[in-house]
This record gives C-alpha cells, sequence and structure tokens, in this order.
C-alpha cells in the first residue's frame, strides 16, 4: 500500500500512473425523477487532493456517495482499476468515509469508536486497539481514548470521525462536508491537520464543500459543479505547492487562486 | 440583654470566603446529595401526616375495623400474619419475575426477528397487539382450563401483560440506528449480525430499558389480576387471593396489609428497574447525564 502511495508523488515529468477512480458518463436519477447528476466524466488520480465545489443541489454529495459505493449510478460506470475486486467483479476499494455530522456510536468510547473498521474486518482486538490509539494520537487526541463522544466538543468529534476513517489505511478518504458545522478557528485547525496527514500519508482526497476558500486552501483540483441538473463545469488546478500553513492563506497567491475559482462557481451557478 | 451591645453576629451561612468550599462540593448526608433531601423529606412528611390524620379520624368517628382498620392495626397485623403473607408474597414475586423474564426474552427475541425480515413483521405484529388489546381478565379462564396447572396459568397471565411494551420498544430502538452509521456498516461490508451485535442492539438499549420499566409493574399487576380471576386456595397463593380471602372473611386489616405489600412489591421493581437502566446508560445517554447548568 505505502509503496503504491509512494508512486503517485509524481512531479510534473514522470509518466502519469493508471487513475485510482474512473467515472465515465455517470448519471443518477432518483425515483422521484429528479436528475441528481448528469453525465459526469472524471478521473482521479492516485493520492491527489481534489474537492468537489458547488452550490447546494448540484449532486456533489450524491456523487460522492456513487464513488465510496452506497449509491448506485443510473447510467454510465465507476471503475476502479488498480483496486481489489471480490469474487462478482465488483470493486472493494479500500475506502474511508466522512459524513456532515461525527457519525459516532454514543455509546462507544472514541477508542472503541475508531477501531469500529477494524472489529468489522476481524483484527483482533489488541491489534485493533494498537491501531487506533495511534490513530488518535495522529489527529491529536492522545489522552481522550476513554472518552465518550457527548464529552468531546464538535470539532474534537470530528476528529475521532477522520480517525476512524483513515484507521484501515484506505487509497482512498470521501469526505462530504466534514467541516460545514464548525466555527471557523476550529475549521481552520482541522483544515491545516487534514493536509498534515494527507502529506504525510497520501491518500487520495475527495472534499466536497460549498466554500471556495477551503476548497482553495486544501486541494490541489477543483471540480466545479452547477445544479439542476448536477454536472461538472470546470476542472481548476491549483497551482501553490503543498505543504501549506496560514502564510499561503494570507498569499496574494491565495487570494488571486480564490478569485478564479470564486468566478468559476459564480458561472457554475448562473449556468 | 449586655450582648445587645456586641455587634451582629454573621454566621457562615455560606456567602462568605470561609465557607465557601463546602458549596463547591456538594455534601452528603447519609449517602445522599444535600439537594435532593427535600425531595425525599417532603413525601415522608406528608405521609406521616396523611397517616396521622386516618388514624385520628378512625378513632374519632369510631370507624369498624372491618370497614377502615386504622394503619397502627395494619402495621401490627403486617406482622402478625408476616407468615402467611411473606409467603404469599414469595409466589406473587416468582410468578411476576418469571413472567418478566419471559416477557424480556420472548419480546427481544420476536423484535429482533421481525426486524431482520419485513415479512415476519407484517405477518405477526398485529397478533401481537390483539394480544396486549384483549383485557387479560376476560382471557385468563380461558387459559386456566386449557392449560391446567394454575402457576403456569398464572405466568402465561403475567406474561401477555408484560411483554408488548418489550416488544414495541425494542422494534422502535432496533430501527432507530443513525442512518450515517448504517451507511458506514455498508461501507465496511459488515454482515447482519455484526450490524446487530455492534449497531442496533446497542441503538436500542435505551428504548428496551424503557419498555422494561413499564413491563416489571405490568409484570405484576398481570400477576396479581390472573390470580384474582383464578381465585385458587391452598397453601400455595399468592398476595392476590389473600386479599380475596381476607374480603370473604371480613379480615379487612389483613387485607390492607396484603394490598400494601404489592404496593411495596410495585415500588420495589420500578426502582429496580429504573436502578439498572440508569446503571447502563449513566456514562452516553442524554437521559441518564446531569448537566451544570
Amino acid at each position: 500500500m505505502s509503496a503504491a502511495a509512494a508512486l503517485s508523488v509524481s512531479t510534473g515529468e514522470a509518466p502519469k500512473p493508471r487513475p485510482l477512480v474512473l467515472i465515465r458518463d455517470v448519471s443518477k436519477q432518483f425515483a422521484n425523477g429528479t436528475i441528481a447528476v448528469r453525465d459526469v466524466n472524471l478521473d482521479l488520480a492516485r493520492g491527489e487532493f481534489v474537492s468537489l465545489l458547488g452550490p447546494s443541489g448540484c449532486g456533489k454529495s450524491t456523487l460522492l456517495r456513487m464513488i465510496s459505493g452506497l449509491g448506485e449510478p443510473s447510467r454510465g460506470t465507476i471503475e476502479w482499476p488498480t483496486s481489489p475486486h471480490d469474487a462478482e467483479g465488483h470493486a472493494s476499494p479500500d475506502l474511508g468515509f466522512v459524513f456532515q455530522e461525527p457519525t459516532l456510536m454514543p455509546w462507544a468510547t472514541a477508542l472503541k469508536n475508531v477501531m469500529l473498521p477494524l472489529t468489522l474486518k476481524g483484527t483482533s482486538k489488541r491489534d485493533a486497539e494498537a491501531q487506533a490509539a495511534t490513530m488518535l494520537n495522529l489527529v491529536g487526541l492522545k489522552g481522550f481514548e476513554t472518552s465518550y463522544p457527548r464529552e468531546l466538543s464538535g470539532g474534537m468529534k470530528m476528529r475521532v470521525s477522520i480517525a476512524r476513517a483513515l484507521v484501515t489505511k484506505p487509497a482512498i478518504l470521501l469526505m462530504d462536508e466534514p467541516f460545514a458545522a464548525l466555527d471557523e478557528i476550529t475549521r481552520h485547525k482541522l483544515n491545516d491537520d487534514l493536509l498534515k496527514l494527507w502529506w504525510e500519508q497520501r491518500f487520495t482526497a475527495v472534499f466536497v464543500t460549498h466554500s471556495v476558500f477551503e476548497s482553495v486552501y486544501l486541494s490541489q483540483r477543483i471540480v466545479v459543479m452547477a445544479a439542476r441538473p448536477g454536472r461538472v463545469m470546470a476542472d481548476l488546478t491549483v497551482d501553490a505547492p503543498h505543504p501549506r500553513d496560514d502564510m499561503f492563506r494570507t498569499s496574494a497567491q491565495y487570494a488571486d487562486l480564490c478569485r478564479v475559482a470564486s468566478q468559476n462557481l459564480k458561472k457554475a451557478i448562473a449556468g | 440583654m449586655s450582648d445587645i451591645t456586641v455587634p451582629v453576629h454573621v454566621p457562615h451561612d455560606g456567602t462568605d470566603a470561609e465557607a465557601r468550599p463546602i458549596f463547591t462540593e456538594e455534601r452528603r448526608i447519609l449517602g445522599i446529595a444535600r439537594s435532593t433531601w427535600p425531595g425525599v423529606l417532603a413525601p415522608i412528611v406528608i405521609g406521616i401526616l396523611a397517616l396521622g390524620f386516618w388514624e385520628w379520624i378512625v378513632h374519632y368517628r369510631g370507624i369498624p375495623h372491618y370497614v377502615l382498620p386504622g394503619p397502627w392495626l395494619i402495621a401490627k397485623t403486617l406482622v402478625a400474619d408476616w407468615g402467611t403473607l411473606s409467603g404469599s408474597l414469595w409466589i406473587t414475586l416468582r410468578i411476576t419475575f418469571a413472567a418478566l423474564i419471559a416477557a424480556i426474552t420472548v419480546g427481544v427475541a420476536l423484535a429482533i426477528i421481525f426486524t431482520q425480515s419485513k415479512w415476519l413483521e407484517m405477518s405477526l405484529f398485529p397478533y401481537a397487539v390483539i394480544l396486549q388489546v384483549t383485557p387479560v381478565v376476560s382471557i385468563a379462564p380461558l387459559i386456566i382450563i386449557w392449560v391446567g396447572d394454575i402457576n403456569l396459568s398464572l405466568l402465561i397471565c403475567a406474561w401477555i401483560v408484560a411483554f408488548f411494551p418489550i416488544l414495541s420498544n425494542t422494534i422502535m430502538g432496533l430501527n432507530s440506528a443513525d442512518h450515517n452509521l448504517i451507511n458506514l456498516f455498508q461501507l465496511y461490508k459488515a454482515n447482519r449480525w455484526q450490524a446487530l451485535r455492534y449497531l442496533r442492539l446497542p441503538a436500542a438499549l435505551p428504548y428496551f430499558l424503557g419498555g422494561l420499566k413499564i413491563s416489571g409493574g405490568l409484570a405484576l399487576i398481570g400477576a396479581v389480576v390472573a390470580e384474582f380471576v383464578a381465585g385458587s386456595g391452598g397453601n400455595a397463593s399468592g398476595l392476590a387471593y389473600r386479599i380475596l380471602e381476607s374480603g370473604y372473611q371480613l379480615r379487612i386489616p389483613r387485607m390492607f396489609a396484603a394490598l400494601i405489600m404489592i404496593s411495596v412489591t410495585g415500588i420495589a421493581i420500578f426502582l429496580l428497574t429504573s436502578w439498572i437502566s440508569h446503571i447502563f446508560l449513566r456514562k452516553w445517554h442524554e437521559s441518564a447525564i446531569k448537566r451544570e447548568n
């Protein structure tokens, strides 16, 4: 896994490795007739940080859920050329998912919550505990192993949720507006910590957001989407090096990039 | 009177600095928090006043004890007849708890089966409702005729009354798991057993415990009502039969004594189920959390 991840740290000149996810002509129509997503074509490269940016109702969450396998496309295919497949030929990629809410089990401690994916996979209790403790430490929650969710703040709960998503060392981390409910100070801190985790662990990150600033700060690439029907309007490259920090947040380059992204979003909203 | 010249002494009433620490940590008196004491004492005072009034009115109006015995006579009867009454109490308790355990087992098992198969739920749930809404008094004679064994009949009657709250609450609880958590379990390809063990059962626990609190009281009521209907005599009779018997023999003080024992049993069952609920939920459930503000 780590070897494959290391491959993806390709700079411009190296030959492009095969994409992790191929989204081909994907449409999603709900039972009530609403077309949530229409004709989306996207490739997600290994190790890249992509934001799906758009107004509410543009199908960005629906698209994310289809990538995760929680919803089937009505038309089109989502392929995982390099990921393991089960006996029936369905892709079963290692993925982590972070919901808009922390979505923790209130009856379980932080450690038990992070252990869940490992427990479900049948990892032994001792290994699961050790890995979950390491992960909690990585998200900055050392010492809170035995705390119950109700004893944690909103930001800390989100950290537990991220630790749970990353504890299986997934190839891809899917995030559905994870920080939307947090205050700005907490959100900035979590953005920084998420970038650090991504920089160290090199998973592919797909981040759904409606915030221009958040998408520019985090991503290497922004996919701008429009609503009714949900479709891709622009695919922007955020041409600024990682690792990024507060210096970047206040730089002229950041302001320029935000302006470009804003203009694209405005165009997308106007249709 | 010379004290008048001395400046008025301010007692340490908790408002000055010296006394403050006492109030930062709540003092416990006989193991009960200071602020809880009024809630304990007020009903006791009312109870004593009411009993005093009762005793007084019985003597003052000369009410015969076969109409209304005074509390003191009831207490004496309770002590004097303890041998018979405690035997009956034991029988009633046995039926009540056996019925409650059966209600828990069948209620939870059925709830799990129903939530695994919509078809089974659709086909069987209406009959559970019919069982619940039919007054147990009206089916008890039938059950007694069919079953034959009187203790088993009583057990079945008490079970019928007690099991529905557990069934319906547990079904609701099993279906109340957070939708996103269910999605998460799907993402990690959890099987049914894992989803039940790690998600649905813990999510159902508060609902089940709520049902248990209701069913505990209902099991006792069911046991008493069924015994009233059965009206069985002999040595192996519960408290309900003691009440009937005392009524026939106009031993009203003994009737009251048996009645009090049933009430106390009901209260004890309620406290026990509340305590069990508290033990299971105190760490995480909103209902068991005391907030500072």
